[in-house]
């Protein structure tokens, strides 16, 4: 028995090791269908572990829908709905693709994507850009507002991002990060110092590769005004850094956590390319004026890898005005998350510290093993969609994953051990 | 001539306040002229070359990228400064319990270690089932253990036991109820003064009758390190004992130990024999109804807890020992300490008597309920039986003060005897504590004298006022 567990630590100490060494660049923005030649015509990417048609959430269905449309898939999204019911659509986690998608995560092949290469295993992963806030189509937005935004960020936001970074050589995130999480974010509800930060290193690349000045204003404003611009990018390094740690023997780490609005859902590094799920559960939360907790969808989106390489709920004390999402909302509540969250990793990550804990780095590598031991579930930020299809977000909040997945993953671990 | 040299991290952003601390310690270390960590900028390089900090690595950095910089008396002192401050960047927030953490209650042993780096030993007490796991959670955090929970299967605590000594970490118990470490009482301990007197003790309340009586003799303890009661057992070898006599004879604060066990298993004696013979210090051993043992010049064998403490208390049994009521010939002894229990039924067999002796804190009598030292209520229910007894001379008590004790164990006994008549037998008690106790020695034993119990100040002593008192009604 003690083989067994001295064996799982040193698993841990390689994927804790593989997530420190991760050097994630943000390089490029492609096209979805060059990127990932296996987004072919009515493939749709989504959010979170496989799901069909029929056990979709409302926005999931709504988002469906909009980007049916939006590919030319569907005349319109009563003819997109008809469609998916009759099995006309290719549904396919994200996760299949080395992406990742917000929320509803819409993944489609005429979208851009942002590329993040992770130099140090020469892995690469991609991310839809951000549409900003309020109705959009990553919480369920599906309007013509919606898909003429979706169109602009197609034409011109992402052809002007890809020229820009190329002609930089990429902009590394790791000290970007570490940089971000002094300045008060998390990268999962809060990305204003990230977003500053990214604009900043962006902009010169920008004014020398774009040619029309009146685009490229455009192109800044639309950065400059949206604090989650960043949220994206976080999410895309926070794959590529954690690719590298799947399948290694043993390993109780937790390499993905997603969710489709349905289920949430787990990968384990000693146990490959299987999802371990379970119902996925309310987020308690703050509401826009005129919502409330009953215009709620449970929680959704593949934005819950920010949380598995220690960002978001686990960087917590990082961000006090996040706090106010958590209980009480004090600034010591939100240190107490992070010192929680210390409880269920394998180690810290030494170079994204948080000043307010005396420069403690954020919890690192999600042990399962853990997680059990202490009841701990992962505090996880989030946004709040609305539960019905077409109307968008309407707060924020916090959500602990589901125990169960945690339970299925430690006896399957067990079970590949041989002590199940 | 000094040596200027630069490390360079790329890529990696740390915050410019956290770096002027690591900067601070690292240009204290011997051999360093300066250091500075600093992020590449310009403004930055520039401020590096002024002080004389920037080598050819450094200047090529960027500004996304750490330089480390030491200006050293030579190339070791370079080097070493260098690599001290990599171990800062790998444990930044080195005393990780800021004011920011304070109220974090930790769930695991590894999160308690996080938020305390000094600590080095682990008590564990949680149910028996689950005792065995946490022990080895423990050593594998490079901590000693004290394993308080008792239903732990021998074998574990084999395997324990020899864990912790490949490692050089001591594994005391299971069912270990009291330790001292260094002047920090564990569980069911006593407030006692430091001293030159160490204690190794099977027993939790043998270790808490020794260190009292050695307290209020005047004395210290330096450690009392308990070793669970089957550690001198063929199956364990005596491990901790062996480890425990160690550390003992290696701390400078201890000239003399005591060891208090049952009789140790026949094949291990030559060994403890050879260890006492190896030391230089003086042993007492106290080997609850053990056959004289040939020892060494540096050790001597007591039969009494008293004895073991040094000189007993000056006490004269027979001239204190009142007469039994006409037809009380019978005694009783309600213990809440099992070593107290044994000693005290050893010397009423040496009398040549055979009365009850019950220990109360007994596995059997505490299943599903506190121990009695915790609750003291079930002893006081069978006191009242027993003084409503018309056979018996006398009943035999002890009370154990302390940590983790009942906050009043002289109150149920008082009530007691309040309500008995006045036609019953004889009380006598000795009081486990110090003055410095919670509950007082002194306080305690000035109620149970106004409630009408006999007293004595050692357990065995206490034995020898209720054999006085059989013996004066056989006048």
């Amino acid at each position: 028995m003690n083989d067994v567990v001295e064996a799982v630590e040193g698993a841990n100490a390689e994927a804790l090791a593989r997530m420190l060494a991760g050097d994630p660049v943000l390089v490029d923005v492609v096209g979805a269908g060059e990127a990932i030649p296996a987004l072919g015509e009515k493939v749709i990417g989504h959010a979170g572990p496989p799901v069909a048609w029929r056990e979709m959430c409302g926005p999931m269905r709504g988002a469906v829908a909009g980007i049916a449309v939006f590919e030319g898939w569907a005349r319109d999204l009563a003819d997109a709905e008809q469609r998916a019911a009759a099995g006309d659509f290719t549904f396919r986690p994200n996760h299949d693709f080395d992406a990742v998608g917000p929320m509803t995560g819409m993944t489609t092949r005429s979208q851009p994507l942002l590329v993040v290469e992770n130099r140090a295993f020469g892995n690469r992963a991609y991310c839809t850009i951000n549409e900003g806030l309020g109705k959009v189509m990553r919480f369920g937005g599906n309007d013509g507002e919606v898909l003429a935004r979706l169109a602009w960020l197609r034409t011109r936001l992402g052809p002007a991002l890809g020229a820009a970074l190329r002609d930089q050589g990429g902009i590394p995130l790791k000290g970007l990060v570490a940089r971000g999480l002094t300045m008060g974010d998390e990268m999962h509800q809060r990305n204003v110092g990230c977003t500053g930060l990214l604009l900043r290193a962006l902009a010169p690349a920008l004014a020398r590769t774009c040619p029309d000045r009146e685009a490229l204003a455009e192109i800044l404003a639309f950065i400059a005004g949206n604090d989650q611009f960043f949220l994206n990018v976080a999410m895309v390094m926070g794959k590529a850094i954690m690719d590298p740690v799947r399948n290694i023997d043993g390993a109780s780490v937790v390499t993905a956590m997603c969710r489709n609005g349905t289920d949430f859902a787990i990968r384990v590094s000693g146990t490959g390319d299987d999802w371990f799920t379970a119902p996925v559960e309310m987020p308690e939360g703050l509401y826009f004026p005129g919502f409330t907790a009953a215009d709620a969808n449970p929680d959704m989106g593949d934005s819950t890898i920010v949380e598995t390489v220690g960002l978001g709920g686990f960087a917590m004390a990082a961000a006090p005005a996040v706090a106010g999402f958590v209980g009480a909302g004090s600034a010591s509540e939100a240190a107490l998350t992070t010192r929680a969250m210390s409880e269920i990793t394998v180690g810290h990550n030494p170079e994204w510290t948080i000043p307010a804990l005396d420069y403690l780095g954020v919890p690192s590598g999600i042990d399962i093993r853990r997680v059990l031991e202490t009841g701990l579930a992962p505090t996880i930020n989030t946004g709040i969609a609305h539960r019905e299809p077409g109307i968008g977000q309407v707060g924020a909040g916090v959500v602990r994953a589901p125990m169960a997945c945690f339970a299925d993953a430690a006896r399957a671990l067990g079970h590949r051990l041989g002590v199940s | 001539m000094s040596v200027t040299e630069n490390r360079v991290r790329p890529g990696v952003f740390i915050d410019s306040v956290a770096l002027m601390r690591i900067s601070r310690d690292i240009a204290a270390l011997p051999g360093i002229e300066d250091a500075a960590l600093m992020m590449g900028t310009p403004a930055n390089l520039e401020i590096l070359a002024d002080a004389g900090l920037l080598a050819e690595a450094g200047a090529a950095a960027l500004g996304g990228d750490l330089i480390l910089a030491v200006r050293a008396r030579d190339r070791a002192a370079a080097e070493a400064a260098l690599a001290a401050a990599a171990e800062c960047l790998a444990a930044p927030g080195g005393s990780s319990v800021g004011d920011a953490g304070a109220g974090w209650q930790p769930r695991t042993l590894r999160g308690a270690v996080d938020t305390l780096p000094g600590a080095n030993l682990a008590l564990i007490s949680v149910p028996g089932d689950f005792a065995a796991a946490e022990a080895w959670k423990a050593l594998r955090l490079g901590l000693h253990v004290m394993i308080f929970s008792d239903n732990v299967a021998i074998e574990d605590e084999r395997a324990l036991k020899q864990a912790g000594r490949e490692r050089g970490r001591l594994v005391m118990g299971p069912d270990c109820g009291t330790a001292i470490i260094a002047g920090t009482p564990l569980a069911f301990a006593n407030e006692v003064p430091r001293g030159d007197v160490g204690i190794i003790g099977a027993s939790g309340t043998g270790i808490q009758e020794v260190s009292c009586l050695v307290a209020r003799a005047g004395g210290g303890v330096s450690h009392a390190i308990g070793v669970g009661g089957r550690d001198f057992s063929s199956e364990i070898g005596g491990i901790a004992t062996h480890m425990a006599i160690d550390a003992l004879d290696n701390d400078p604060a201890t000239r003399e130990i005591v060891l208090i066990s049952k009789p140790p298993a026949a094949e291990l004696l030559p060994a403890l024999v050879a260890r006492i013979a190896a030391s230089e210090k003086r042993f007492t051993l106290c080997l609850l109804d053990a056959a004289p043992i040939a020892l060494p010049e540096n050790a001597r064998q007591v039969a009494t807890l008293a004895e073991a403490a040094g000189r007993p208390p000056a006490f004269d049994a027979a001239a204190q020992a009142p007469k039994p009521g006409p037809g009380r010939r019978g005694a009783r002894g309600l213990f809440c300490g099992g070593t107290l229990a044994g000693e005290a039924g050893i010397l009423f067999r040496r009398a040549g008597r055979d009365d009850a002796m019950i220990d109360l804190g007994a596995d059997e009598r505490t299943r599903g309920r506190p121990h009695p030292m915790i609750d003291p209520a079930p002893r006081d229910e069978l006191l009242a039986g027993a003084l409503a007894d018309g056979d018996l001379a006398v009943v035999l008590l002890d009370l154990i003060l302390g940590h983790g004790a009942h906050g009043d164990p002289a109150g149920g006994i008082a009530a007691a005897l309040a309500a008995a008549s006045a036609d019953r037998p004889h009380v006598v008690a000795s009081v486990t504590g110090t003055d410095r106790d919670p509950q007082s020695h002194a306080a305690t034993t000035a109620r149970l004298a106004a409630a009408g119990v006999l007293l004595a100040p050692s357990n065995a002593q206490a034995a020898e006022l209720a054999l006085a008192c059989l013996a004066a009604g056989d006048d």
